[in-house]
This record gives C-alpha cells, structure tokens and sequence, in this order.
C-alpha cells in the first residue's frame, strides 16, 4: 500500500487553479535596465530588520554591505547599484506601511557593470563560518516568504540532515521565475544544491518539479554529472505541490509533525532561486543584489522574465515591461494565491518578490461574498485537513480561543479553501485576523 | 507614464476563484428538478402547476417580507428561496388546497430559515419544515392522495385544490393510495417498473424515480452534491430492506421497492444533501446518511406512517451540529483527534 501510494508522488487534498505560465514560460530571463532611484527596506526578510553601516552621501558600490544583520533572524543589505546614498528614512513599503529604508541614487556615469567579486573558498569554511557567509550575503527563501536561508542551515546537535530538498515546483499560477532558472541556468542550480549538500552533510539531493515543466526536468537532468547523487523528481501539478510541508510529503511520503520543521524528518527544504543565489555568492562572489521576477497577466503590454535589481520600483518595471494595459483593476506582488495586491507602483521589488502580475476586470470580478452555505469544498481542498468554514466563522464571531481548538496556528494560509469558496468568503483573512489578534493579545503579558 | 495610476483593489489573497458562485449551485439544483417537475406536469396536469406556484409564491413573499431592505434584492436572486418553494411543492400531494401550499412556503422559509438568521444559519431544511408544518395542521389533506391525470384530462383541475381557506376542504374526487399505503395497509405490492415511470399516486415530485435519479446524477457531475450522502441513504435503506427480507419476504418490501417507493429518491438527492443542513465534514456525510437510511426504514416498517423520508432528514438534521462536532478530520502531522 505505502508502496502503490509512494508511487503516485502526491499529497492529499489541495486546488487544480489553471496554471495561467503559457504567457511567460518559454521567454527567456532578461535584465531590466538601471534607474535613477532605488529604495532598499531594511526589513526585507522575515525576522529583525537589518542595521544600516551606511551614511546619507556616502557614496557605495554595486555589492558593498549597506546594512548588517539586526540580529541571528536577520541577514545583510547590499546595494544594488553604484551610486550614493540619498536618504535613510521611513518609505512606504509593498504592505502600505511606513518602514526604514535606505535610498540610493544610481550614479547615472558608472557602468553598473556585473562584477564578479572573488569567488569565496566555501569548501575550507567550517560550518559556523559558512553559515555566517549566506547570512551575510543576504541570502533568503526566494520563493516569497523570504525566510533567512542561514537560519534553515543551523541544525542543533544530534539532528541529521539526509536530503536536501530543491522546490522547483513554482505551484503558484502565473509564475516562471523558477522555472526559467532551471532552463537557462542549470549548471548554477547543481552548483549550489552540491554546495549546500556538502556543508549539511546530506546524502542526497533531489530536486522536486512539477510535471508541467518538462523542459526544466529534462535539462537538470541532462546536466547532473554520473557521480553526482542527485534526482529529479516530477511531481504532479496541483496547488500547494511548493508548500514545503507538502512537497516532502510528495516525495518522502512523510508527514513533517505539526509544530515541527522539515529537518524533524531528516530533510532541508530550499527554493531554486534560493539555490542560485548561494551558487552566485559562492563562486561568483555576486551577494543577492537582484532576483528573477516574472512580469505577466492580462494587464500588461508585453509578459516578461527579468532580472531586476532589488530596490527597484515596480513602476519602473512595469513601464520597462510596456506600461499597463487600460482597464487594470490589480497590481500583486508574488503570487497570485498567496501574493499581496499593491495600492501604489511606487514600491520597491523585494528579495521575496518573484512576480508582479496585473489584474484586470476578468479577474477581479465575482468576489462578491454570500453566506456560508457549508458546502464542505473548503474541508475538500485545505491540504492540512483544517475545516476552514468552520475557522471563518469562529473568525467572524470574533470567538478567536475558540479557534486554537480547531489548529488555527496549523494553516499556512496556501489560499485553497478561499480558492474553493462558492460563497467567496474570504476565509484567509478571517484566519489571518484571528492569529493576529491573539498574538498582539500575547504581548503585554510577557 | 503619462496617465493617472488606476484605481487599484486591495483584496486579501489568494486573487483567484474556483469559479462556481453559491448562487450558481442553487440554480443547478433548480436545473436538476425540472425532468421531475415536467414529469409531475405531465402526471398531475394543471393541478401541479398550480401547487408549485402557490408554494414558490409563499416561500419568495416570506423572503421579501422579512429580509432587511438592503440585503431584499440579495436574498431573492440567490434563488433559495425559489428552491424551497419548489422543492416543498415536489413533497405536496396534487389534490392539496392551494392556499394550504401557499401556507406551507411561507412557514418554511420564515420558521425554517429567516428565523435562523437567513442563509446558511438554518438547522432544518426549510422545505421540509413547511411539510412537517402542513402535515401536522392539515394531516387529512396532506394524506388524501390522487391517481395521476385527473378524468377529464390534463387540462382538469383537482377539486380540492379551490378549497377555501379554513373552510372543511372537500376531500372527493377519485382519491387512492400510495404504493408505500398500499403496502402497508394493504399488504398490496406495486410493481417495480410502475414505480420506476412514475405512474403511480403520491406527491407531486416523488412518482418519476428515474428522473429524480438522473437530476441527481447531474448534481453529482457538477460537483454540487456530496455524493456520500444519496449514497449512503441508497445502500443503508437497501442493505436494512434486504436484511428485513430475510426475515419475511412477505411482508417486507424489497431494497428496489423500498429505493423507488415515496419520496426516498427526492430526498435522498435534493433535501438530505442541502448542504446548510447537512454535516460538513466527509466522515459526518457517510454517518448523516446512514442515520437517513435506518431511519427511514424504522419509520416506515415499524412506525404509524407510510412513509418516513421527512421525519428521517429533519432528526438527523438536528443531529447535524454534534455529528460535525465529533466527525472532525486528521489534521495533517498530527495524532488521531479526540472532540
């Protein structure tokens, strides 16, 4: 039976959103050109914001460290370009709150040229140096909830790493940021899962892919040298298929325990983009100063994948990307399903951003919110077995203790049961305002 | 960029929709009743039209009456109450006084649901409150039962059906029993395929059992009824009839007689899966059905009444909140749940 079920490479429950990447897959990745002005949030990861090591006026190279970490949940801040620092100050970030930011202005006269620092000897760095080096280098989860890479690596003692996990499954409608890494750069993506494999001490690598992507899996695959113990793994296309929880699930049949972290099962989990990184910080020398953003939907002139340096403003992508199309009605951040809409074009991409997607009416109509009618469709899609209708009017009474007694604190907030919703409740947010308030609830207690 | 920005929307994530709205579910159900409803046209005649008016007109006048202004419009287009209305007429025998149809609409949707809190906040399916309602004040009228297609043809009306308010209603015309009387009372046994067609007497909507069947069988293909449910409603009446049976082949109906008899296939498809009333949970469907089932039979076969599908789908009704409460799923990465 765990046989036949291993076979199947699945986990239970979950969406099947239409996957909507006809638009940008087969583009090939681009590099947006550099602009006058970039903002680079100190808080861009999750954790303590970083500290800025930067003066207004200093004048900072592309790669020089701006800011150092805040603290062990916290990584370093390179400017992304050459230029000199204007302000440092409160911006206005992709949230819609204020936070501090340090603003560059690009020196309109230097090259901007990719320097290629020198590449770091990470094979004679112990572990603790090696840790300390991605954290430096400002390295995050790149699939978009940004958690620092480093804190992933710091395994207590006593417990063993086996696999090493690459999340190529980009399960997240619209976006091709990962997978055009895969196809364009898999020699880097082997690079950095080897780097990472040796400094855990794993026995193996495997790389899960949804099957939607046959190109990427073909190309990894041509490219794994014979010595080199790693796998591609297809998996089926299925919404949350890159939740990590679920992938390990698909591949290991394990189920990481509630509460837990993946290497609770002997696994690290860590997105492509995420893999590219410490391969170009490793051997190139290049810190995370840019990433791969997927630029599409039906509101934008012409779909691209670009390299943009972070700091950018979305406004200067999208107008790079042929302007917005009459009749956008929504700007997102990341993801469709769990991505974060933008009230203004000027904010800055993110470390975590790995789409800008426009919206327009076809999209946006039909959020109208009726009853629950407790049709169960939400209980059939939630892939942690939660009973979400059942969570969303908990919520709604404001009964929030209540909801701990149904797992509140296991949802993940993929967005399937919101997805599955006749009724169009928004049962993420619900959930979302219940965690929030019992966790500012906390507070003056401690 | 020379224009003004757009106006944008921030809604929370996740962005994108499955597609399927609640006021679309409730019209397929609508869809899914009219091959039965056509049927009771053709068995009943005008007669039937005229119930089904009265009692959809009952039920929507109960809705506009009491919905608050703003949310007036809203809760008519969702098409609910619509629903019951029709659903309540499909329960209703042909020869029915026309206001007592009238009647039963209107308690439906005020006592079955507006009470609740409207929409989704009910405990009993609001149809079949309005019957259990009617069947209480009226039991007479509400088991006078009539032979399809009135003498006279399609064009006649059933004489009950013009009865005046409170006035003693007249119960004439050629009255007859349902199959589940007949066999009761009777000990008489209608035959199967009789009862598969629908040309046999007993409420407006229960006598075509094979267009209920294919209603249903397009519910299922729009995923707008949890298949467990009917499902486990069917094999629990046709396992306990099959055990009854080897007891006293007699006197027992048989599972296929016991599927295609009363009003077993409208509820088990159209009532028993409302999805307000029914257990949300997976493991709570299979056990509400099987309730359904046992109950049923129970009613029919050791009870006072012919028939018992309603009684049946209200009691587990009630049972639904603690069934959901104790039928809730694994969470994944955690242990068996208790409570």
């Amino acid at each position: 039976m765990k046989a036949i079920r291993r076979l199947r490479r699945n986990f239970e429950h979950g969406v099947h959103p239409a996957h909507h990447k006809q638009q940008t897959e087969n583009l090939p990745i681009q590099r947006v050109p550099f602009v006058k002005d970039y903002v680079m949030p100190l808080g861009q990861h999750i954790g303590v914001p970083a500290k800025a090591v930067v003066a207004v006026g200093e004048r900072v190279q592309r790669g020089q460290l701006i800011a150092e970490p805040g603290g062990f949940v916290s990584t370093g801040l390179h400017s992304p370009v050459t230029g000199t620092v204007r302000e440092i100050g409160d911006f206005r970030g992709a949230d819609g709150r204020f936070a501090p930011a340090i603003a560059i202005e690009a020196d309109a006269f230097a090259t901007q040229q990719v320097d290629a620092g020198p590449a770091v000897d990470w094979e004679s760095l112990s572990l603790e140096k090696f840790i300390e080096a991605v954290q430096m280098a400002g390295i995050v989860g790149m699939g978009g909830a940004a958690f620092p890479a480093h804190v992933k690596l710091s395994v207590p003692d006593g417990v063993k790493i086996r696999h090493l996990l690459i999340n190529g499954a980009e399960c997240e409608p619209f976006l091709t940021t990962d997978h055009r890494l895969m196809v364009e750069r898999p020699e880097a993506v082997l690079e950095g899962a080897e780097i990472m494999r040796q400094k855990l001490g794993a026995e193996e690598t495997v790389i899960g892919i949804e099957a939607n992507k046959p190109d990427a899996i073909k190309t990894i695959r041509k490219h794994i040298q014979p010595n080199q113990p790693v796998r591609v793994v297809p998996l089926k296309v299925k919404y949350p298929q890159g939740a990590e929880k679920m992938m390990i699930k698909s591949v290991f049949d394990k189920e990481v325990p509630a509460g837990q972290l993946p290497r609770d099962v002997e696994v690290n989990v860590n997105n492509v983009g995420t893999i590219v990184a410490v391969a170009d910080y490793f051997l190139r020398g290049m810190p995370l100063i840019e990433r791969v953003v997927t630029v599409a939907g039906p509101g934008v002139t012409y779909p691209a994948n670009l390299i943009v340096p972070l700091g950018t403003p979305v406004r200067e992508v999208v107008r790079f990307c042929g302007g917005l199309k009459p009749g956008t009605r929504e700007i997102i951040m990341g993801g469709p399903m769990m991505g974060r809409p933008i009230a203004s074009l000027d904010v800055p991409i993110l470390k975590g951003c790995s789409g800008v997607l426009v919206f327009t009416e076809q999209q946006t109509a039909g959020r109208k919110e009726y009853p629950c009618i407790s049709c169960g469709r939400c209980l059939e899609a939630c892939p942690y077995f939660l009973n979400p209708s059942r969570l969303a009017r908990l919520s709604k009474s404001r009964m929030f203790d209540e909801m701990k007694a149904y797992h509140v604190y296991d949802c993940v907030e993929c967005g399937c049961c919101t997805f599955a919703c006749p009724s169009n409740i928004p049962i993420v947010q619900l959930i979302r305002t219940a965690k929030d308030d019992l966790a500012n609830r906390k507070e003056p207690e401690e | 960029m020379k224009n003004r920005d757009p106006d944008l929307l921030l809604f929370h994530a996740p962005l994108l929709r499955q597609g399927m709205t609640t006021p679309r579910a409730m019209r397929d159900v609508l869809y899914a009743l009219l091959p039965a409803t056509a049927a009771s046209l053709w068995f009943f005649g005008v007669s039937a039209v005229l119930i089904l008016v009265a009692c959809i007109a009952g039920a929507v006048l109960a809705e506009w009456l009491f919905a608050n202004r703003a949310a007036r419009s809203e809760s008519l287009r969702d098409a609910s109450g619509l629903l019951t209305g029709l659903l309540l007429g499909l329960t209703l025998p042909p020869g029915l006084p026309l206001w007592m149809a009238f009647l039963g609409g209107f308690v439906g949707i005020s006592l079955g649901k507006v009470i609740w809190g409207g929409l989704g906040h009910n405990l009993f399916n609001p149809a079949l409150l309005g019957r259990a309602f009617l069947l209480a004040t009226f039991p007479i009228a509400m088991t006078t039962w009539v032979t399809p297609t009135p003498d006279g043809g399609f064009l006649n009306i059933y004489p009950g059906n013009l009865a005046l308010p409170f006035m003693q209603a007249q119960i004439d015309g050629v009255s007859s029993a349902t199959p589940l009387g007949m066999l009761k009372f009777d000990q008489q046994v209608t035959e199967l395929t009789q009862l598969a067609f629908g040309n046999v007497s007993g409420s407006l909507g229960e006598t075509s059992g094979l267009l209920l069947l294919l209603g249903g069988i397009y519910l299922f293909l729009r995923r707008d009824l949890d298949w467990r449910i009917p499902v486990s409603i069917l094999v629990t009446v046709m396992v306990f009839s099959a055990c009854l049976g080897l007891f006293d082949a007699e006197r027992f109906p048989t599972p296929l007689f016991s599927v295609f008899s009363g009003g077993l296939l409208l509820g088990a498809f159209y009532m028993a899966t409302d999805p307000v009333t029914s257990p949300v949970t997976p493991k709570g469907a299979w056990i509400f059905g099987i309730g359904v089932g046992v109950l049923v039979i129970l009613i029919r076969v050791f009870g006072g009444l012919p028939e018992g599908v309603m009684y049946a789908i209200l009691l587990m009704n009630a049972a639904t909140p603690l069934i959901d409460r104790y039928t809730q799923p694994r969470v994944f990465g955690r242990g068996a749940e208790s409570g």
